[in-house]
């Protein structure tokens, strides 16, 4: 029986009158990769944001590695924090510095969490090999296409070599070419790291290629659960409609 | 007609009382982790050098244009009262504890509040903000904690060093017009100014850098609606600076009226 490394009971959260989740409940095992698939606006963003504590839920208990979040103090949730990778939808890189700066930040205040005894720039350059990046150490972030800003991104979710990643849109913004290079670096990267990822996309391509298991999000709660093709070949009209093409 | 306009400034007064009250809360939060560990001491510095070194040359050119043009315009007038031998005095007395803190507060707050509700709106709508928080780092601490310290601590400088060039300014246009040297025009100056004068102008330097940073940061922070909502922060962090710095001018001149 694999381990249980994130869980999400009863989730709750609305903005006014619009309740976005409605009791969601997850459970992410160790080294599988679990996608969680909805419509836009359907809360996907909300939930991933709730589980790193970027937002507060109204009610519903967040567990990572047995932590229940909500009671964390500040101190406690930081160090947490370091060992889930987050990639963000945009990116997120830090503009006003350099791809080897965006890299070492994470490290540089986490330092005591990497024993490897390698330093500072073996680990970023290690970070940029892993995602064939070495080359762009010193640009600056706006000197990178979309495809090479989200290896990055990657790259620095990756630095601190958490054991837990969450992708929030990993390949929205992207051609399909770069989307199916991403998709293939997380893999390599789930493989190498044997990392437990929480995928959030609307990409079906993305889902196939990367998910062991599937969520599908409708009106806040978790409407269907299984695997790629269990769900695909589903006749109930609500999740055909996410495999309509 | 009348109800429509009444319920919008119904609004518009809810909406203002709780931005201030936002604000309030804000700057509480600053003083909580300003003198809690971790210091963000290298990016303070950073902040710092990046402030002064970026806004030195411009408060350097308006400071001597501000002295030159301010004893070109009273010149006329003193001459005609017989009193010119007053103008490094006045000009002096009025550039330190008024003119000066005043202008360059206020071009720092187009300069420097601008560039910070700016560079940190853009941070909140690309999530820059928020991966520095799953990444572990406090990012009040790092943004705002230190931008608001490095306004409080440089603006004071950044006066003092426009009011001396100013003063440089004024002297040489006594120099030219009125054949006084720069030695005779500096211990004039020297003998007008009285600490009363410069310890009131100082300390509220500092409440005018701490302003500039607060307003800066809040909007930034606060920032939301995409792009646009980076181009308002930008505008409004600019705006309300600048009332807020006429508020609190007022009170020191007030305060400074009762105690000195």
């Amino acid at each position: 029986m694999k381990q249980v490394v994130l869980e999400l009971k009863d989730l709750r959260k609305s903005f006014g009158d619009n309740h976005v989740l409605n009791g969601f409940n997850l459970k992410l095992y160790e080294g599988e990769n679990l996608v969680v698939m909805g419509k836009s606006g359907s809360g996907k963003s909300v939930m991933i944001k709730c589980l790193v504590g970027l937002m507060g839920a109204d009610s519903g208990s967040i567990k990572i590695k047995n932590d229940d979040i909500v009671s964390l103090g500040q101190r406690e949730l930081d160090i947490l924090r370091t060992e889930i990778g987050f990639l963000f939808q945009g990116s997120a890189l830090y503009d006003s510095m350099t791809v080897r700066e965006n890299l070492e930040f994470p490290l540089r205040r986490n330092k005591d969490k990497i024993n490897t005894g390698q330093t500072t720039e073996e680990l970023v350059v290690e970070a940029l090999e892993n995602v064939g990046l070495v080359s762009a150490i010193d640009l600056m972030p706006a000197e990178l296409s979309g495809g090479m800003q989200r290896r990055v991104a990657l790259a620095r979710a990756l630095i601190l070599k958490p054991k837990i990643i969450l992708y929030d849109e990993p390949t929205t913004g992207l051609d399909p070419i770069t989307s199916k290079e991403i998709i293939q670096l997380m893999r390599t990267i789930q493989k190498t790291y044997k990392t437990s990822s929480l995928i959030i996309t609307h990409d079906v391509d993305c889902a196939r290629v990367i998910s062991n298991r599937m969520i599908l999000l409708v009106d806040g709660i978790n409407y269907a659960e299984g695997t790629f093709e269990e769900l695909s070949t589903s006749e109930d009209p609500k999740i055909k409609a996410f495999f309509k093409n | 007609m009348i109800l429509e306009k009444t319920n919008s400034i119904a609004v518009k007064t809810k909406r203002f009382f709780e931005e201030i009250g936002d604000m309030t809360y804000f700057a509480i939060r600053f003083f909580k982790e300003v003198v809690t560990s971790p210091f963000e001491w290298k990016e303070l510095i950073r902040q710092c050098f990046q402030m002064g070194n970026r806004s030195f040359l411009l408060v350097g050119v308006t400071g001597f244009i501000l002295g030159l043009v301010f004893t070109l315009q009273s010149r006329p007038t003193l001459l005609e009262l017989g009193a010119v031998s007053w103008m490094p005095s006045m000009v002096s007395i009025s550039i330190v504890r008024e003119i000066g803190p005043v202008i360059i507060s206020l071009i720092c707050a187009g300069r420097i509040g601008s560039s910070i509700g700016a560079e940190l709106g853009s941070m909140k709508v690309t999530e820059q903000i928020d991966a520095m928080e799953v990444s572990g780092t406090n990012p009040f601490k790092y943004l705002v904690v230190t931008r608001i310290l490095a306004t409080t601590l440089m603006l004071p400088l950044l006066i003092i060093m426009g009011d001396a060039v100013a003063l440089f300014g004024s002297a040489i246009v006594e120099n030219l017009k009125g054949d006084v040297s720069y030695v005779l025009y500096f211990n004039k100056v020297f003998d007008a100014l009285k600490f009363s004068d410069v310890i009131p102008a100082t300390v509220k330097s500092f409440f005018f850098g701490f302003a500039i940073g607060l307003v800066g940061c809040y909007k930034g922070y606060n920032c939301s609606k995409g792009t646009v909502g980076v181009g308002e922060a930008s505008n409004a962090a600019v705006v309300y600076t600048s009332m807020l710095l006429f508020v609190i001018d007022f009170i020191a001149v007030f305060l400074t009226d009762i105690f000195f």
